[in-house]
């Protein structure tokens, strides 16, 4: 009877397992894990196993306790109850370190990593090389570094720069290459792809292909279904903190998934929208920067989408954060409406109706510490100030309204940012800067870690926007979502305009081979 | 209930009750009412300075200057009224405020224009308010008997069964806890200790913020200058030298973290009350200053080991204010 019970336990879910996949022995295997913070279940009963030579997939929606479960495999959580087993071993992980050495390393969704040490340092922080008298063998250090840089085919990134001075792209780069240098048998990599453009997430496929081929166990998580198809062998799903399902994908069709990981279909198909252009609200001449991009001019349309292309690097967000007053120009001029303006500061910016919502959501983004209420009611304080004094029930309605439309998963408004999930700190970006009702709004990789259903609800959201008359402009990488939404489109190589695309029969190839400097 | 004691003010209070009922015990009368007043208004001026040092502590900075700042001011104040009696006290305390403001905002600018960190900017005008107080006083003092009665005897006044001094500090706590819960000002205090990055690029002037709280740290040197000098009637040089230690301290143990972002209006008080009982009371009871100063010093550590532990289990302290209000 217990061992009939066992088997029922595997197959029982909605029937969705229609066999158990043939199984070599997993080379870590997690059971019965559960894991709850102050007022939420983050985890229960969950089950995963990673085997060597194969990609696992690891999906659900935002907040589904994906990243839980990772930081509970890199000993960063310890789970409430379950079991740990590494080739067939009771183990347990109780910390960071334990988990590193038992070769599990891991590319966390928020990059952990210091901005004013060198590359090379981040990617060895830790386990450095040393000398025989025990201290830092600086020599070795760099070389091993530029050496991993290099099987990555990132040996572009010098080993000796500061971080800070790298683009969001190339510090993701190194996280992967922090995790390579590591002797590992287990790699977790938490969407990676998610900052990166086509030729870096190619690169990514192939690193990962590299290291099934030599036997390593990879655990990926993405919302990304083209990319899981691609580079996975099996998947497991979770749904609010609960394993509704896994199996091989090959057997399994992406609807399935979906359907396991909402509990109903969606089908994500872009807003249908009749665009009702009217006059220019931005333009832009001659924008300059000494070093980062170079005569810039376009114009923006009332109730116009303007989709910002490139390969990651291309100057797309520095062009932006130049209008939205964050940093100077040299050269150029910016007009709202008519009116020329020259913004020096982000509340400039605000000020005149122009907003940026930053692609760091970490760093520039949330202020983890703050509640939810706090953080979307920022840049708004004017708004729901009275004579200076804040009033409260208007902040809250504000960061109500706003966060209910982008389907935010919280359990109070008052709950700290710090304890969302990933994606759902990315809606408490986005939410922050629409409460400001801007005239123009400028979206840095807007959908970046949103889930499939939350992504459908924000594009519905752009859609609505500019049917009420405000502009957008759309800096992203991924191509469907360009296509999809975009009136137009301006691809950037190289910090210049190479050229500006009337969606109408668009394709992809052409975009990509702009952006990249190919001849058709 | 179990919210209740997540608060770190709480526990701080808790620790305050334990140190007035272990002093009873070798002093009774000391938890009399009348003798609880009395400590109130001993610690009045530190709760002040404590509240001045805590905006800019939240937002990383530090004004290490507050004490020279309070001397210069005290000694300007001191001087003007053995110069001129006649000047009424309000408007004496008007230009302490004044004379304040303007020191803080030298080290405002410091930091908010050449981007200068504040430590190095307040370690020198540390040195050069002390030294200004020595060039506008030519190393001279001023005494009791040069000061009017009136400059003496304002703070002392009873009002409502509370000295002038007591209501003074109650008005300057219950200004900072409007300014710190119920004001965008506040808000961006918190949010750039938290997050500067995030702060700029929604739109908070960071570096104008700072100013602006060192120019609240000036103001409130400058009026403790005057109640000080006052207090204790004598005007030098050495005046609060090395006090800006103990408003630091009892920002600490109040639970203000150095790192920013994190603290609260009442730990800043309860911190000062904290220390001031240790400093006035522990005396009385026949406690050597070197126990004292062990003392002070262990309620420091103590603090911060508690605050570090409070912070990695429970998150900050402070949003829940936020949220209660
Ligand atoms: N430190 C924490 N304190 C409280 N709640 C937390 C904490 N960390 C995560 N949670 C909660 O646990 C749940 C799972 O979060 P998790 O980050 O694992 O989601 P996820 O699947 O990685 O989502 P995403 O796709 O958005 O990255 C969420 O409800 C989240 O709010
Ligand atoms: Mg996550």
């Amino acid at each position: 009877m217990i061992g009939l019970d066992t088997t029922m336990d595997t197959t029982a879910h909605d029937g969705t397992i229609k066999e158990r996949p043939p199984t070599p022995t997993p080379r870590l295997t997690l059971s019965g894990i559960s894991k709850s913070f102050p007022g939420v279940r983050a985890l229960h009963n969950v089950s995963l196993s990673l085997y060597p030579g194969q990609v696992t997939a690891l999906i659900g929606e935002n907040g589904a306790g994906k990243s839980t479960l990772v930081k509970i495999m890199t000993g960063i959580y310890q789970p409430d109850c379950g079991e740990i087993g590494i080739d067939g071993q009771a183990t347990a992980l109780p910390s960071a370190h334990a988990a590193f050495g038992h070769g599990i390393t891991a590319i966390h969704q928020e990059t952990v990593l210091f901005d004013d040490l060198s590359v090379a340092e981040n990617i060895f922080l830790g386990h450095a090389p040393r000398t025989r008298f025990g201290t830092i063998d600086w020599r070795t250090m760099r070389n091993n570094a530029r050496e991993v840089l290099e099987t990555m085919r990132a040996g572009h990134i010098d080993a000796d720069a500061r971080l800070k001075d790298l683009g969001i792209a190339n510090k993701h780069l190194v996280a992967v290459a922090r995790a390579m240098s590591i002797d590992a048998r287990i790699v977790i990599m938490d969407e990676p792809t998610a900052a990166l453009s086509m030729k870096e997430i190619e690169e990514l496929f192939l690193l990962i292909e590299f290291l099934k081929s030599d036997g390593k166990a990879v655990l990926f998580i993405s919302h990304k279904f083209d990319e899981i198809y691609r580079i996975a062998d099996r998947y497991t799903v979770f749904r609010d903190g609960e394993m509704v399902g896994e199996g091989l994908l090959k057997d399994t069709g992406q609807n399935e998934i979906v359907r396991m990981m909402v509990g109903r279909n969606v089908d994500h198909i872009f807003p249908q929208r009749e665009p009702k252009i009217g006059a220019p609200v931005l333009s832009v001449s001659g924008l300059s920067h000494p070093t980062e991009f170079d005569d810039i001019g376009f114009e923006l349309r009332k109730g116009e989408i303007l989709g910002f292309y490139g390969l990651v690097g291309a100057g797309r967000s520095e062009v932006m954060q130049a209008i939205a007053g964050i940093t100077r120009t040299s050269r150029g001029a910016i007009s709202l409406d008519g009116k020329t303006i020259a913004p020096k500061s982000a509340a400039d910016s605000i000020e005149a109706g122009i907003v940026y919502v930053p692609e760091e959501r970490g760093k520039q983004g949330v202020v983890i510490g703050l509640p939810i209420f706090q953080n979307v009611s920022l840049p708004s304080l004017a708004r729901t100030s009275k004579s200076g004094m804040l009033k409260l029930a208007e902040e809250f309605s504000l960061a109500r309204s706003y966060t209910e439309r982008l389907d935010l998963r919280a359990s109070s408004l008052s709950q700290d940012v710090g304890t969302l999930s990933g994606g759902n700190q990315q809606k408490v970006v986005i939410a922050k800067w629409l409460a400001t009702t801007p005239k123009v709004i400028i979206l840095d990789e807007p959908t970046k870690g949103i889930d499939i259903g939350s992504k459908a609800a924000v594009h519905g959201f752009m859609a609505e926007l500019v049917a009420q008359g405000l502009s957008v402009i759309m800096v992203s990488s991924e191509l469907p979502e360009i296509l999809g939404m975009s009136d137009r489109v301006v691809v950037m190589r190289e910090g210049r305009i190479a050229a500006t695309y009337d969606n109408k029969g668009l394709d992809a190839e052409t975009l990509v081979r702009t952006a990249a400097g190919i001849a058709a | 209930m179990k919210n209740f004691l997540k608060y770190r003010e709480i526990w701080l209070l808790a620790g305050i009750v334990v140190l007035i009922g272990l002093i009873s015990t070798r002093f009774p009368g000391f938890a009399d009412p009348a003798n609880l007043r009395q400590v109130f208004n001993d610690t009045s001026i530190l709760m002040i300075l404590a509240l001045g040092q805590m905006v800019v502590i939240l937002t990383r900075s530090i004004d290490l200057s507050m004490a020279s700042n309070l001397c210069f001011t005290g000694m300007v104040v001191a001087m003007l009224n053995a110069a001129h009696p006649a000047i009424p006290i309000p408007v004496l305390i008007v230009i302490a405020l004044a004379v304040g403001l303007v020191l803080g905002a030298i080290n405002g600018f410091l930091v908010w224009r050449l981007n200068i960190p504040s430590i190095v900017v307040t370690l020198g005008t540390l040195t050069i308010y002390r030294g200004a107080t020595f060039v506008v006083s030519g190393g001279a003092w001023v005494n009791a008997d040069q000061m009017s009665p009136d400059f003496i005897n304002f703070q002392r006044a009873a009002f409502l069964g509370l000295p002038v001094l007591s209501w003074i500090a109650i008005i300057v706590i219950a200004l900072f806890f409007l300014v710190m819960t119920r004001t965008a000002l506040g808000r961006s205090i918190y949010a750039i200790g938290v997050n500067p990055t995030a702060s700029v690029y929604a739109g908070i002037d960071v570096g104008r913020t700072k100013f602006i709280v060192f120019c609240i740290s000036g103001m409130i040197g400058g009026l403790a200058g005057y109640l000080w000098i006052s207090r204790y009637v004598i005007a030098s040089v050495e005046v609060a030298n090395g006090y800006e230690l103990n408003i630091i301290a009892a920002c600490v143990i109040g639970g203000i973290s150095i790192a920013g972002g994190i603290g609260s209006v009442g730990g800043a008080v309860l911190g000062a009350l904290f220390l001031g009982i240790i400093s006035n009371a522990l005396p009385v009871i026949n406690i050597s200053p070197f126990w004292q100063m062990a003392i002070s010093g262990s309620a420091i550590i103590l603090a911060v080991v508690l605050n570090a532990r409070g912070e990695r289990r429970q998150g900050r302290i402070i949003l829940r204010k936020a949220e209660a209000a």
